[in-house]
C-alpha cells in the first residue's frame, strides 16, 4: 500500500539525513520526499510517499518517532486530506499539433511557464491521478523533461491531527 | 563569569555526577584534557585505544547504571570508537562520546584529522550533536546525559570543534531539560495491564522471557516477584541474564540459538510467553514463523518500534517495565489465584525436560575442557562475580555454565557481538565496582584484539582476572564450518598464538597457564588471590569442543543438535599440541 505521511522536525541541519539515512538503513522505500519550513521556523515539515504493507509502515512511523528531532508522524491513509505535487513538463510538439496540445493543457488547467521556437513548459499542479492522466495524455506529443516536487498533503477542516 | 569552552564542558559533566572518564588525547581535544591536568573531582583512564576507551565506558555503565563518558580526539581517534558505539547502541547502553572536532572554520575542507563523525555516527547513536557554537555547548550537554540515560538507554556522541572549546562564553546551565520531540512512555495503558493480567490468569503454561530491558530498568526484583506471584517459568535472553537469578527453582536458564533444551521446549509448547524488556532477536526466536507456535504473546517493552519488529504480538504494552510489571502485579494480587496447583503439571513438564537433557559436557582427565574452567570459576568465586565477555564459544559457555543471580553481573555484546569488547569492560566495570571481583572470559582470538589495555590494567593497579579458554582457534566460526562447511577450516587456525603468560609479564602484569585438568582449580584461585595487578590465566582446552545445544540458523529453536562426539574415535584429538 502506499501512505503519505507527513513529518514535523525539528529545522536543524542533519535532520533531513537522519530521515533518509532511516529508511536507507531499514531497507523501507521512498518515493517522494519533500520538506519545506512552516510558519514556526524552527520546524520544517516533511512530505513523504512510501509503500510498503501494514507492518512495515507501522515500523516507518514508529522507527520516525523514535528519532530526537522528529517531533510529530501524521500517516495520512486514514484522515480526509487535500495532497497535491507539482510537475513542470516540456513538451515538443509537432507545428500541426501545437494547437491541440495547448487545449489540452488548458482542459487540465496547465500553465505555459515558458515557450520557444521548439517547445512549450507546463505547470501541471494536482492529485496524483491528475498528473498521471496528463502525463500518458502528453506523451505522444514528445516529452523532452519532465520534473515533479513530490506530494505534499495536509488535512482537511475538522480533521484532528493526532 | 566568562568560561573557557573547556571548562564548561568539565563544569557541565561533574554537575552530571561524572566521576570517571576514559579516554585518549589528541590535537584538537588539547584544551579539555589541559583543564583535566588540575581537576580533582574527575578521574581521567588512559586508555591505550579509543575502541579500548569506549568499551570501557561501556563496561562502566553495565556494571554501576550509570552513564558511560568518553573523551577521544577527532579523524582516527572518532573513528577508533565506532564499534563501541555501535556495540552500545545495539545493547541499549547508556554512554556519552565527546569527540573532538577541526575548527568550525575548516570543517569541510578535509582538514588534518577531520571526519564526519556526526555522519558515520548517526546510525549507531541514539542521538548525536555538532556544537557550533559555545553558546549552546552547556544545553548540548545537559540534553545528551537526558537522552543517553531515559528512554530506552543510548549512546550520545557530540562533536566538539576545537574553537569551541578554545572560546570563552558566560556558564549558564540549563536546569530543565526540555526536548519536544522525545517524550518516552513510561506507565503502561492501563487497559493493557488489566488484559496482561487477565491473559496470565487464564493460561496453563506460561512462561516470562526475561531480556535486558529488565536489567537497564531494574525491574530484577519485580520480574521474581510476578515469576513467584503467579508461579511462571523465566527464562531470560543472552541479555537478560541476572535479570532473574539462575539458581531460582523457576529459571529454566537462556533460551534461544545456545539456549537450554527445557527453556526452548517451554517456549514452544506454551500457551503464554511474556517477553519483558527483549526485542525478538533471531539469535533468540530462530524461525520466526515457527517461534511459540500456541503462544499468545505478551511484549513489554519502553520502546514502541521494537514491538511487531519481528514477532506477532497479542497484547503490547509500552512502557519502563518495571512500572509495567508493578502495575500488573497489583492486579494479579487482587485476584487470589492458587497458581501452585494451576500450574503443576507445567512444572512437572519443565522438571521432565531438565532431566531429559541438562545442560552438561563430558568431563576428561587429560585435557581441559572449556566448560569445567567457567564452572570452576562459578564455584570458587561463589557465583559473585561480574563476569564479562568476549565474543563466540567463550561467550556462550560463560552464559551456560555460570548462573547469575544479580542483574548488572553479566557484561557481554549480545547485540552487535563485538570480539574485544570484554577486557576492556571489565577494566571499566573493575574502576566502577572497585571490591568486586571482575572476571573476562575470553579466546584465545578475541583477546588479541584489546589485548594492549593490559597497560591501562596494570598502570592503574586493577586486579582484572582474563580467562583465556585457549584452544589455538576462532572457536565458534570453527564449530560452524565443522557442522556446516564439511570440516573446511578456511582461516580459523590462529597458527601464531602468542605466549600469554609472557605477554602478560612483559606488561607488568601476571601470567598463569593451565595445561591439564587438575591445574585449572590451583590457577584460579591463585589469580583471584592477586589484588594488586590484572591477571592472565591461559587455559589449554580441548580445541574439539563445541558448544551445545545449538539451533542452526533459520531452524526453529526446538529443532536442537546436541552433541554427539561421544561415539567418535578420538583420533583428531592427538593431534592438538
Amino acid at each position: 500500500m502506499r501512505h503519505t505521511i507527513s513529518v514535523l522536525v525539528e529545522n536543524k541541519f542533519g535532520v533531513l539525513s537522519r530521515v533518509s539515512g532511516l529508511f536507507s538503513g531499514r531497507g523501507f522505500n521512498i518515493e517522494s520526499l519533500s520538506v519545506g519550513e512552516t510558519i514556526d521556523r524552527s520546524v520544517s515539515l516533511m512530505t513523504i510517499v512510501t509503500t510498503g504493507d501494514d507492518q512495515i509502515v507501522e515500523q516507518i512511523t514508529k522507527q520516525l518517532n523514535k528519532l530526537i528531532d522528529v517531533i510529530k508522524v501524521v500517516d495520512f491513509m486514514d484522515v480526509d486530506h487535500v495532497e497535491r505535487e507539482m510537475v513542470l513538463i516540456k513538451v515538443a510538439p509537432r507545428k500541426n499539433d501545437k494547437s491541440e496540445f495547448l487545449k489540452l493543457a488548458e482542459i487540465f488547467r496547465g500553465r505555459i511557464v515558458d515557450s520557444g521556437p521548439a517547445t512549450f513548459t507546463v505547470e501541471i499542479t494536482g492529485d496524483e491521478k491528475k498528473i498521471a492522466a496528463f502525463i500518458e495524455l502528453v506523451r505522444p506529443y514528445g516529452i523532452k523533461e519532465f520534473v515533479r516536487t513530490g506530494k505534499v498533503a495536509i488535512a482537511r477542516e475538522g480533521v484532528k491531527r493526532t | 563569569m566568562k568560561m573557557s569552552g573547556a571548562e564548561i564542558l568539565i563544569e557541565c559533566l561533574k554537575r552530571e555526577g561524572v566521576k570517571h572518564i576514559f579516554g585518549y588525547p589528541g590535537g584538537v581535544v588539547l584544551n579539555i584534557f589541559d583543564v583535566l591536568y588540575d581537576e580533582k573531582d574527575i578521574e581521567l583512564i588512559l586508555t591505550r585505544h579509543e575502541q579500548g576507551a569506549v568499551h570501557a565506558a561501556d563496561g562502566y555503565a553495565r556494571a554501576s547504571g550509570r552513564t558511560g563518558v568518553c573523551i577521544v580526539t577527532s579523524g582516527p581517534g572518532a573513528t577508533n570508537t565506532v564499534t563501541g558505539i555501535a556495540t552500545a547502541s545495539m545493547d541499549s547502553i547508556p554512554l556519552v562520546v565527546f569527540s573532538g572536532q577541526v575548527p568550525t572554520m575548516l570543517i569541510g575542507n578535509d582538514a588534518f584529522q577531520e571526519a564526519d563523525i556526526v555522519g558515520i555516527t548517526r546510525p549507531c547513536t541514539k542521538h548525536n550533536y555538532l556544537v557550533k557554537d559555545i553558546n549552546d555547548l552547556a544545553r548540548t550537554v545537559r540534553e545528551a546525559f537526558h537522552i543517553a540515560s531515559t528512554g530506552r538507554p543510548g549512546p550520545v556522541l557530540i562533536d566538539l570543534p576545537k574553537d569551541v572549546t578554545a572560546g570563552t562564553a558566560e556558564f549558564k546551565w540549563p536546569e530543565q531539560v526540555s526536548i519536544r520531540g522525545y517524550n518516552p512512555t513510561y506507565h503502561g495503558n492501563k487497559w493493557m495491564i488489566r488484559q496482561a493480567a487477565q491473559m496470565i490468569a487464564k493460561s496453563k503454561k506460561p512462561v516470562i522471557m526475561a531480556g535486558g530491558g529488565v536489567v537497564l530498568s531494574g525491574a530484577a526484583k519485580e520480574v521474581k516477584e510476578l515469576a513467584e506471584a503467579a508461579t511462571i517459568p523465566v527464562t531470560t535472553t543472552l541479555m537478560g541474564l541476572g535479570g532473574f537469578p539462575g539458581s531460582h527453582r523457576l529459571s529454566m536458564g537462556m533460551l534461544g540459538m545456545h539456549g537450554t533444551y527445557y527453556a526452548n521446549r517451554a517456549v514452544q509448547d506454551a500457551d503464554l510467553l511474556i517477553g519483558i524488556g527483549v526485542r525478538f532477536d533471531d539469535r533468540v526466536t530462530g524461525r520466526t514463523s515457527a517461534f511459540a507456535p500456541g503462544a499468545k504473546i505478551i511484549h513489554i517493552d519502553i520502546d514502541p518500534t521494537s514491538i511487531r519488529k519481528n514477532v506477532r504480538v497479542d497484547l503490547p504494552v509500552v512502557g519502563d517495565v518495571r512500572n509495567v510489571l508493578r502495575d500488573i502485579l497489583k492486579v494479579i494480587r487482587e485476584q487470589k489465584g492458587q497458581w501452585e496447583a494451576v500450574r503443576k503439571s507445567w512444572l512437572k513438564q519443565i522438571d521432565a525436560w531438565k532431566k531429559e537433557k541438562p545442560l552438561s559436557y563430558t568431563f576428561d582427565k587429560k585435557i581441559i575442557k572449556p566448560e569445567f574452567v567457567v564452572e570452576k570459576i562459578y564455584e570458587i568465586s561463589r557465583g559473585r562475580a561480574i563476569i564479562c565477555t568476549e565474543v563466540g564459544q567463550n561467550q556462550m559457555w560463560a552464559a551456560q555454565f555460570y548462573k547469575y543471580d544479580e542483574p548488572r553481573q553479566w557484561l557481554s555484546s549480545g547485540g552487535l557481538g563485538t570480539m574485544g569488547y570484554g577486557f576492556p569492560a571489565a577494566i571499566g566495570a573493575q574502576i566502577a565496582c572497585p571490591g568486586k571481583l571482575v572476571v573476562d572470559i575470553a579466546g584465545d582470538g578475541s583477546i588479541q584484539m584489546n589485548i594492549q589495555e593490559l597497560a591501562t590494567a596494570v598502570v592503574n593497579r586493577l586486579p582484572v582476572k582474563v580467562a583465556i579458554l585457549n584452544n589455538g582457534y576462532l572457536g565458534m566460526v570453527r564449530q560452524w564450518q565443522e557442522l556446516f562447511f564439511r570440516e573446511r577450516y578456511s582461516h580459523t587456525r590462529l597458527d601464531t598464538v602468542p605466549d600469554f603468560v609472557k605477554v602478560a609479564e612483559a606488561y607488568g602484569a601476571v601470567g598463569l597457564r593451565a595445561v591439564k585438568p587438575p591445574e585449572v582449580e590451583p590457577v584460579i584461585r591463585e589469580a583471584f588471590s592477586i589484588k594488586d595487578r590484572p591477571v592472565f590465566m591461559d587455559f589449554i582446552v580441548d580445541w574439539r569442543e563445541k558448544v551445545f545445544p545449538m539451533v542452526p540458523a533459520g531452524a526453529a529453536i526446538d529443532e536442537m543438535i546436541f552433541d554427539e562426539e561421544e561415539k567418535k574415535p578420538a583420533k583428531k584429538l592427538k593431534a592438538v599440541k
